[in-house]
């Protein structure tokens, strides 16, 4: 499985990445949603992206627009992660496309926990 | 550490009010989970704030110690396959067998309710139609009050609660999140010891997971003799995936070969 990280932040994008890393992901990090997209357009296939949302140049809700416009992208998870946590915003990003939303801060678990809810962690009983 | 006296007597005390054993080996969590009170009671350490106790033999003191020591790991959908189960065997069976009845469900030893909330969500369509009743029971009493209140922090509500299940049954409270008043209109939470007389009752389903487990056989067996009284012939158990009723209580059956830990009272066959 492949993530695409997506951060402003270069210390959250390494929190989630090291979430993501025992969970069975390779990670590739973007810093804003338009470097994301050009890695996704280079052809770089992903699983999941998990999103912040406010980020320079392109934010993780535009991102999340203009992933889902390309049907070649249909398959691809998208999870916000951010400190946004107003209903209304949540609210906006699943109707825009997002499948999952993870509010910071959060623990390694909650990653594990919403990638089950996604069915992209299976853990072994 | 706490001293080998102290434990002693903090796991008798436990044991007699809860029926949680707590064998040696356990010092670490006795000493972990009331180092807190015995700091909140301006005691130099966990000992000195069980020989108070002893000697006060005060009952709200050795309450909060049995709170303290009760209180279990719970989160949103714990495990899943459960739920799945839930509504795709046991609850169409149910609605097959009594079609026009309220669904009763207890969500024994709730802790803060995550899991009878869990259910009122799974069965949105009979919560809506007021065709569920879920009772959720804890022995300890500050987890009882906290399921009433039905408000979770981000921590919390970020372990298991999908997102588009989030928006449709919380709502923002300050920092933290609060389940609908549709939800809470289902359910009923309350005090209840396992070793006591069932709470109500007849239960179409029990959810009584990850409970056995702290019980030595003899508990095991009361335990699961009570539940079976509280529930009706054709009902359904759920246990914890690590918990079987197989040589502890041969009146119930395993459903089918489900990796969920469903169990039925084999009487009904004669219902």
């Amino acid at each position: 499985m492949k993530a695409l990280v997506i951060d402003d932040s270069r210390v959250m994008r390494k929190i989630v990445s090291s979430a993501l890393a025992p969970l069975g992901f390779e990670v590739v990090e973007a810093s804003d949603g338009k470097e994301a997209l050009d890695i996704l357009a280079s052809g770089v296939e992903v699983d999941l992206c998990c999103i912040d949302w406010n980020m320079p140049v392109m934010t993780g809700y535009e991102f999340v627009v203009e992933v889902r416009k390309n049907s070649y992208w249909r398959d691809i998870t998208l999870m916000m992660v951010t400190t946004e946590g107003q209903h209304s915003q949540i609210v906006k990003a699943l109707a825009a496309g997002a499948h999952e939303y993870l509010i910071k801060p959060f623990t390694p678990d909650a990653v594990k926990s919403k990638l089950q809810l996604l069915g992209l962690f299976v853990e072994e009983v | 550490m706490i001293s080998v006296d102290s434990f002693r007597w903090v796991s008798d005390v436990v044991r007699t009010r809860s029926a949680i054993i707590l064998d040696s080996g356990k010092e670490y969590l006795v000493e972990s989970r009331l180092a807190p009170l015995a700091r909140d009671g301006g005691f130099s350490d966990v000992d000195a704030f069980v020989r108070s106790l002893r000697a006060s033999a005060s009952f709200s003191a050795v309450e909060r110690v049995v709170d303290a020591l009760t209180t279990n790991e719970t989160s949103w959908f714990r495990d899943a396959q459960p739920f799945k189960l839930l509504s795709d065997v046991a609850v169409p069976d149910i609605m097959r067998a009594r079609p026009s009845s309220v669904l009763n469900v207890w969500s024994a030893a709730c802790s803060s309710g995550q899991e009878a909330y869990s259910v009122a969500m799974e069965l949105e369509d009979l919560t809506r139609m007021g065709r569920l009743k879920i009772f959720g029971s804890d022995i300890n009493q500050a987890m009882v009050d906290r399921a009433r209140a039905g408000r979770y922090s981000q921590l919390e509500v970020n372990r298991g609660v999908p997102a588009p299940l989030l928006v449709k049954h919380f709502k923002r409270s300050g920092v933290d999140w609060e389940v609908s008043p549709l939800l809470k209109s289902v359910t009923s939470f309350s005090r209840h010891n396992l070793l006591d007389a069932a709470p109500g009752g007849p239960f179409d389903v029990v959810f009584l997971r990850n409970v056995l487990i702290y019980f030595d056989l003899d508990t095991k067996r009361k335990v699961l003799s009570r539940v079976r009284n509280a529930m009706r012939p054709d009902g359904f158990l759920f246990l914890g995936a690590a918990e079987t009723t197989i040589g502890i209580d041969d009146s119930f059956e395993r459903v089918g070969n489900s990796r969920g830990s469903i169990y039925r009272p084999i009487s009904r066959r004669g219902a």
